[in-house]
């Protein structure tokens, strides 16, 4: 146990910096007044749990997280936010000040009672992990499992894509039937 | 497994959980609520790949990959509702979406 090798060292170091800055992302994506500035510490939290993927050897996972999310998603995040303007807001004003209290303590009493079931239910049982081989978390491993394993969920998983795409471009679109609407109703 | 241990990502996935939950909660602009619902989303994500991974299984990671697929489906839900609020020149402000009819 005293030689740790170098790898392990590595690993570590790898561990600290991407955790710290996942989690001091996640931070300053609630504390940014402006939502622009929000939208790019998401993207640094996202890259950050990608880094937190590899080294759970999830690499397909990852590599979607990179590409899914921090490109597509947050593209589209930013260019939603372009549209609607920059508007600031001060995170802890607006609305009474017993909610913003009741909220820090839901949230702290949120995160203390997942620590201390953890501790409670799984603490003997989670510091031993069962050897994987090399092909663990490799897009072809993936795409077998849900090609035979999972293949409902891989289904299911279209066509909930396409209703929520279909259900944007209904929300999003500008008819000339609604422009009438619109304009009686004003 | 070299590096920590699986408790030590469970402690990182809890916290980023509890500091989107604290977003939802506090914040008044639906763009930002909704980014912090992504924060809980991605905590839930790395406490599955990291079960994935102390367990050996590949199910966790199927599940994490078809919770970003319904994290993109609300974001586009999610967004188009936004435009269409901005479009009928609403405040930006989730205590006023109290009747969100037609």
């Amino acid at each position: 146990m005293i030689a740790a090798s170098a790898g392990d060292i590595l690993v570590w170091i790898v561990w600290v910096v991407a955790g710290f800055s996942c989690l001091a992302s996640g931070v300053a994506v609630v504390s940014f007044s402006n939502p622009f500035y929000s939208a790019l510490a998401l993207i640094g939290n996202l890259a950050s749990l990608a880094v937190l993927f590899l080294l759970l050897s999830a690499e397909f996972v990852a590599a979607a997280q990179v590409l899914v999310y921090a490109g597509a998603v947050m593209v589209m995040f930013l260019f939603v936010i372009a549209y609607v303007g920059p508007r600031t807001e001060t995170p802890w004003a607006g609305g009474p000040r017993w909610q913003t209290i009741g909220a820090v303590l839901a949230a702290a009493a949120i995160f203390l009672e997942i620590i201390v079931v953890i501790g409670l239910t799984a603490s003997d049982s989670l510091s031993d992990s069962k050897p994987v081989d090399a092909a663990f978390g490799t897009p072809a491993w993936i795409g077998e499992l849900l090609l035979t394993d999972h293949l409902l969920a891989f289904e299911i998983t279209s066509i909930v894509l396409l209703v929520a795409a279909v259900g944007g471009v209904i929300l999003g679109a500008h008819t000339k039937r609604r422009q009438q609407e619109e304009a009686s109703a004003s | 497994m070299s590096g920590p241990s699986v408790a030590w990502y469970l402690g990182v996935a809890a916290f980023l959980f509890a500091t989107g939950a604290l977003g939802v909660l506090i914040r008044r602009n639906p763009l930002i609520v909704l980014l912090s619902l992504e924060i809980m989303l991605n905590g839930g994500n790395l406490a599955l790949i990291a079960f994935a991974r102390h367990a050996g299984n590949g199910a966790g990671q199927i599940f994490a990959l078809t919770v970003m697929a319904v994290a993109a489906s609300e974001v586009c839900v999610g967004l188009g509702l936004v435009v269409a609020i901005h479009r009928r020149n609403l405040d930006l402000d989730v205590d006023r979406f109290s009747e969100l009819r037609g």
